[in-house]
C-alpha cells in the first residue's frame, strides 16, 4: 500500500533527488551486467558466429589443439559438483540458520555467526590446499585416485555453506514477530513453528541464498581445480576424476589462442546462461509469497 | 517427541559444521604457527616470500578491500533501497534488475578476473593496480550485497513506514533513519559475506591488482593480495608451505577483526536510531 | 559522519606518489610464473644496488611473456622454455636451467623405469604396479595440463602426443603435482627436479626416479649429464636499452647464483 506513494515524493526536496538517484544506481547495476556479458560475447564471438558453438556437443572430446571442442562432459561435471554441493549445504545451512534464530542464546549465536563468516572468508586456495593434502588422500584410500567429483562436492559444500546459513538466518530473522508469537499462542511446538510458519515465510530469502550458493558453486575455480582431478570425462561415479568448466578456463586460458580462446569464453558464457535459467526458476518460487504489511 | 528429534537433528548438523571448520582451521594453525610472530606482520617478504613477513601484502589487501567496499556498499544499498521501496512487486524493471544481479552472481570468478583485466586494467588504463583489483571485487560482491539488503528491507514491517508518513517525514528521512537501521541485521549479513568473498578471492585479483609484493605507494600501484600471496607460496614456490599457512591464519584473523567491526558499527547504528524513536 | 571523509581521503591517496621513480627507470616484466619469483628476487637485489630503478613483475604464463615482449607491453618477457621457430625475431637470455624428473610415492619400491616402461605407463598400456615389479596397486598417472612447457618437453623427449596419454589426474603447477603424488601411493608424475629434490629433503613423501640411468638431481642437471632440462629465459626484442642490459647481465652473473639455487634451479655460472 505504501509503495504507491511514489507520486507524493514531490513534497520534499530530498525526495525529489532520491528517486532519480536510486534509479541511476540500479541502472549502473544493469550496465555492469551489460559490460560483463558484452565482454564475454565479444571474446566468444569467433566461436559463436557461424554456429561454431554447436561443436560443444557434436565433437568427440575436448582436444583444442586438434580443433575438437566437445565440452559436454565438463558441463555435466560442473552441474554435478554444484548440485551435489547444494544438496549437502542446504540442510546443513538451514540447520545452522534455524539454530542461530531459534535455539541459540545471544552469545553463542554471535560466536557461531563469526564461525560461519570465517568459513566464508577462507580463501579458495586454502580450501584447495586442505582438500589436496587432507581430503584427497583420505578419499584415495577408499578408492584411488582420490582427486574426484566427491572431493569437489565436499570442498564446495564447505565453501557455500556460510552463504546458505547467513542468508537463511537473515531471512528467518525477518519473519514478523507477530506471526511467531501467534503460532506459539496457538500451542504450536517449536518444530511446528519453524517448519510450518517461519520457513515458508522466509521462503524467498532462503531461495535467494540457495540461488547465490549454486551460482557460487558453479563459478568456483581454484579449489575445484586442486581437488577434482581435471580429467575431461563424463562424471560416471563419485570417485572418478572430472574437470569442471571453470577449472578448464583457468588451466588453458594462458595458452589459448584464437578459436580455443573463444571457446573458453563461450564456456564461461554458458555458465552464466545456466545461472540465468536458475535465477528465473528461483523468481518463480518466491512469486507466490505474500509481502508483509 | 518429534520436537526432540528435530532439535537433536539441528544440533547434530551444527556440530558437523563447527567440526568441519575446526578441522580446516586446525590444520592451518598446525602448519603455520611456527612462522607466526610480530615481525611476520611488520616486515616485508624476502626469499620469494619464504622469509620475512607480509606487511606490504596486508596493506595491499586492506586497500583493495577498502576500494571494493567503498564502491559496493553505497551502490548496493542504493539499488537495494530502490528495489525495496521504489518499485512495485511485479514490475518488469525491478524483476529485470534482480535477474541481472543474480546472473552477475553466477559469473565465474575467473571470468571476473579476465573482465577486470580487460576493462579496468586495459580499457580504463588502470593497468595492474589496487584500484583495478578493488573495482573488480566490487562487481563480484555487489549482487550478494543487494540481495541480502533488499530482503532485509522488504521484511521491515509497513507499520514503520506508516508511522513515518504520519509524522510527516520525507521518504529520504524514512529510509535513512528508520528503514536502513531496521534492516541492519540483513545488511550486516551481506557485509560479512561480501568481506569474506572479497578477501578469499584469488583468480580475479591475480590479473588486476597483480603480483608485486612491494609496499604500495598509491592506489594506482600494483599490490599483491593476501590470497594471491598464499597461492604463490603454496603452489608456485618450493618450501613456501609454512609461510602460506601462517599467512592464511593472519587472513582469518583479519576477517574476524573486520567482521567484529562490521557488527559493532551496525549494532551501534541500529540502537542509536531505534532507541531514539 | 566521519565515514564520509574516508573515501575522499582515499581518493587523495589514489593520485598520490605513484611514481617514486621516473618512468625511464621503471622496468616491467611479465610472463612465466615459474620464472617470476626468481625475477622478483633478482629485481629486488638490483634495486638495492641501483636505487633509481624499479622493477614490476607480473605473471600470466610463458606465452603471455613472449607476446608482451614482442608487443612492447613489457620491457622483458619471462619464459620457462626456449623460443619457438615463430618467435625468432626475439632474443632469449637464459638465466637458469630447470630439470624435469619423474616422481613416485616414497613407499613405492620400484627403483627405475626404462624408457619403454615409462611410455607404456603414461599411455595406459600398463595399469598396475605389479607389472613393473611393484605391489598390486593401480597406477595413478599424473599429467600436466596442456600448454605447459613441462608437458611439451616431456612429450618431446618420449616422442608422444598429448592425446596418447591416459591420465587419472591432471595438474596445473609443480606443487600440485608434488602434493598429489605425495598423497597417493600408486601415483607417478613428472615435475621440476629442483622442486622435487627440495620437497623430498623436507620430508614430503615422494621419490625421484632416474631417467635413462641418470639420477634425477640438481647436481646432474648442472654437470649436463641429465637428459631432460628446460631453460628459464628473459625475452627481449630488438636492441636492448642500457638500463635493461645492466639488469640482464646481472641476472646471468654469478652474483645471483644463490638466488637461483635458493629456488632450486640450476645457475649457469655456479
Amino acid at each position: 500500500m505504501f509503495r504507491s506513494g511514489l507520486d507524493h515524493g514531490r513534497r520534499y526536496n530530498a525526495d525529489r533527488l532520491l528517486a532519480p538517484l536510486l534509479r541511476l544506481s540500479a541502472a549502473v547495476g544493469a550496465l555492469l551486467l551489460l559490460l560483463v556479458v558484452g565482454f564475454l560475447l565479444y571474446e566468444a564471438w569467433p566461436v559463436l558466429r557461424g554456429g561454431g558453438w554447436q561443436a560443444f556437443w557434436r565433437d568427440e572430446g575436448w582436444y583444442p589443439l586438434e580443433g575438437l571442442f566437445g565440452l559436454m562432459p565438463m558441463l555435466w561435471a560442473s552441474l554435478a559438483a554444484a548440485l551435489g554441493a547444494v544438496l549437502l549445504a542446504t540442510p546443513l545451512g538451514l540447520a545452522s540458520a534455524i539454530f542461530l534464530q531459534f535455539y541459540a542464546p545471544p552469545l553463542p549465536a554471535k560466536l557461531f555467526r563469526l564461525v560461519l563468516s570465517l568459513l566464508a572468508g577462507i580463501p579458495s586456495v586454502i580450501y584447495g590446499l586442505w582438500g589436496l593434502t587432507v581430503l584427497v588422500p583420505l578419499i584415495g584410500r577408499l578408492q584411488p585416485p582420490g582427486a574426484s567429483l566427491l572431493a569437489a562436492v565436499l570442498v564446495l559444500t564447505l565453501m557455500i555453506l556460510p552463504t546458505v546459513a547467513l542468508t537463511g538466518a537473515a531471512a528467518l530473522g525477518a519473519v514478523p514477530r507477530a506471526w511467531l508469537t501467534g503460532a506459539e499462542a496457538l500451542g504450536m511446538s517449536r518444530k511446528g513453528l519453524i517448519l510450518g510458519v517461519a520457513l515458508p515465510a522466509a521462503r524467498s530469502g532462503i531461495a535467494g541464498g540457495v540461488l547465490l550458493s549454486i551460482a557460487r558453486a558453479l563459478g568456483e575455480t581454484m579449489a575445484v581445480l586442486m581437488v577434482a582431478g581435471n580429467v575431461v570425462q563424463l562424471p560416471t561415479g563419485l570417485f572418478e576424476p572430472v574437470r569442471v568448466l571453470t577449472a578448464n578456463i583457468a588451466l588453458e586460458m594462458a595458452y589459448a589462442t584464437d578459436g580455443h580462446r573463444a571457446a573458453l569464453f563461450a564456456s564461461g558464457l554458458l555458465l552464466t546462461l545456466l545461472v540465468l535459467v536458475l535465477a528465473i526458476a528461483a523468481a518463480r518460487v518466491s512469486r507466490g509469497e505474500p509481502r508483509h504489511g | 517427541m518429534a520436537d526432540r528429534l528435530f532439535t537433536t537433528a539441528v544440533y547434530l548438523l551444527v556440530i558437523l559444521v563447527i567440526g568441519a571448520l575446526l578441522w580446516v582451521i586446525g590444520d592451518l594453525v598446525i602448519g603455520g604457527l611456527s612462522r607466526l610472530s610480530w615481525s611476520f606482520l611488520v616486515e616485508a617478504p624476502s626469499d620469494a616470500g619464504r622469509a620475512g613477513g607480509i606487511a606490504p601484502i596486508l596493506v595491499s589487501t586492506l586497500l583493495i578491500l577498502a576500494v571494493a567496499l567503498a564502491v559496493a556498499l553505497p551502490l548496493g544499498l542504493a539499488v537495494a533501497v530502490w528495489l525495496a521501496e521504489f518499485t512495485r512487486p511485479g514490475r518488469s524493471a525491478a524483476q529485470g534488475i534482480r535477474l541481472t544481479l543474480d546472473v552477475l552472481a553466477g559469473v565465474p570468478s575467473i571470468v571476473y578476473g579476465l573482465f577486470g583485466h580487460a576493462f579496468f586494467s586495459l580499457v580504463l588504463g588502470l593497468r595492474f593496480s589496487i584500484l583495478s583489483g578493488g573495482l573488480t571485487l566490487a562487481c563480484m560482491i555487489l549482487p550478494l550485497f543487494v540481495r541480502t539488503c533488499e530482503s532485509g528491507l522488504s521484511a521491515v514491517d509497513d507499520g514503520w513506514r506508516a508511522g513515518a508518513r504520519a509524522l510527516g517525514m520525507s521518504r529520504t528521512s524514512t529510509v535513512w533513519h528508520i528503514l536502513l537501521p531496521a534492516a541492519s541485521p540483513a545488511i550486516l549479513a551481506g557485509l560479512m559475506l561480501g568481506i569474506g568473498r572479497a578477501t578469499a578471492e584469488t583468480a580475479a585479483l591475480l590479473f588486476t591488482s597483480g603480483y608485486v609484493d612491494r609496499m604500495p605507494g598509491s592506489l594506482l600501484d600494483s599490490g599483491r593480495a593476501l590470497a594471491v600471496h598464499i597461492f604463490e607460496l603454496s603452489m608456485n614456490v618450493s618450501g613456501g608451505d609454512e609461510a602460506a599457512y601462517a599467512s592464511a591464519f593472519v587472513l582469518i584473523l583479519v576477517i574476524v577483526a573486520l567482521n567484529l567491526m562490521a557488527q559493532l558499527v551496525t549494532d551501534r547504528w541500529l540502537t542509536r536510531r531505534i532507541q531514539r524513536s | 559522519m566521519m565515514g564520509r571523509f574516508l573515501p575522499i581521503l582515499l581518493l587523495a591517496l589514489a593520485v598520490g606518489p605513484s611514481t617514486l621513480a621516473p618512468a625511464s627507470e621503471r622496468v616491467m616484466l611479465t610472463g612465466s610464473s615459474t620464472v617470476a619469483p626468481l625475477a622478483l628476487e633478482i629485481g629486488k637485489r638490483f634495486e638495492r644496488l641501483h636505487p633509481e630503478s624499479r622493477f614490476e613483475v607480473q605473471t600470466g604464463g610463458s606465452t603471455r611473456g613472449v607476446l608482451d615482449a614482442s608487443s612492447g607491453m613489457a620491457d622483458i618477457g619471462m619464459a620457462s622454455r626456449a623460443l619457438k621457430a615463430t618467435e625468432q625475431d626475439l632474443t632469449a637470455h637464459t638465466i637458469a636451467l630447470d630439470g624435469i624428473g619423474i616422481i613416485v610415492h616414497q613407499s613405492n619400491p620400484v627403483g627405475e623405469l626404462s624408457r619403454e616402461q615409462i611410455v607404456a605407463v603414461f599411455t595406459g598400456e600398463i595399469r598396475n604396479w605389479q607389472a613393473l615389479g611393484g605391489p598390486d596397486r593401480h597406477i595413478t598417472v599424473v599429467n600436466k595440463a596442456e600448454g605447459r612447457s613441462t608437458l611439451e618437453l616431456f612429450l618431446q623427449h618420449f616422442g608422444l602426443r598429448n592425446s596418447q596419454i591416459r591420465a587419472q589426474v591432471v595438474i596445473g603447477d609443480n606443487q600440485q603435482g608434488i602434493k598429489t603424488v605425495a598423497g597417493n601411493p600408486g601415483a607417478i608424475g613428472y615435475v621440476s627436479i629442483g622442486a622435487a629434490e627440495s620437497e623430498q629433503e623436507r620430508g614430503v613423501a615422494i621419490r625421484r626416479l632416474p631417467l635413462d640411468g641418470v639420477p634425477a638431481s640438481v647436481a646432474r642437471v648442472r654437470d649436463g649429464s641429465y637428459p631432460l632440462a628446460r631453460p628459464l629465459n628473459l625475452i627481449t626484442r630488438g636492441d636492448i636499452p642500457p638500463r635493461l642490459k645492466g639488469f640482464i647481465d646481472y641476472a646471468r652473473s654469478a652474483a645471483v647464483s644463490d638466488l637461483v639455487e635458493g629456488l632450486y634451479f640450476v645457475p649457469l655460472r655456479p
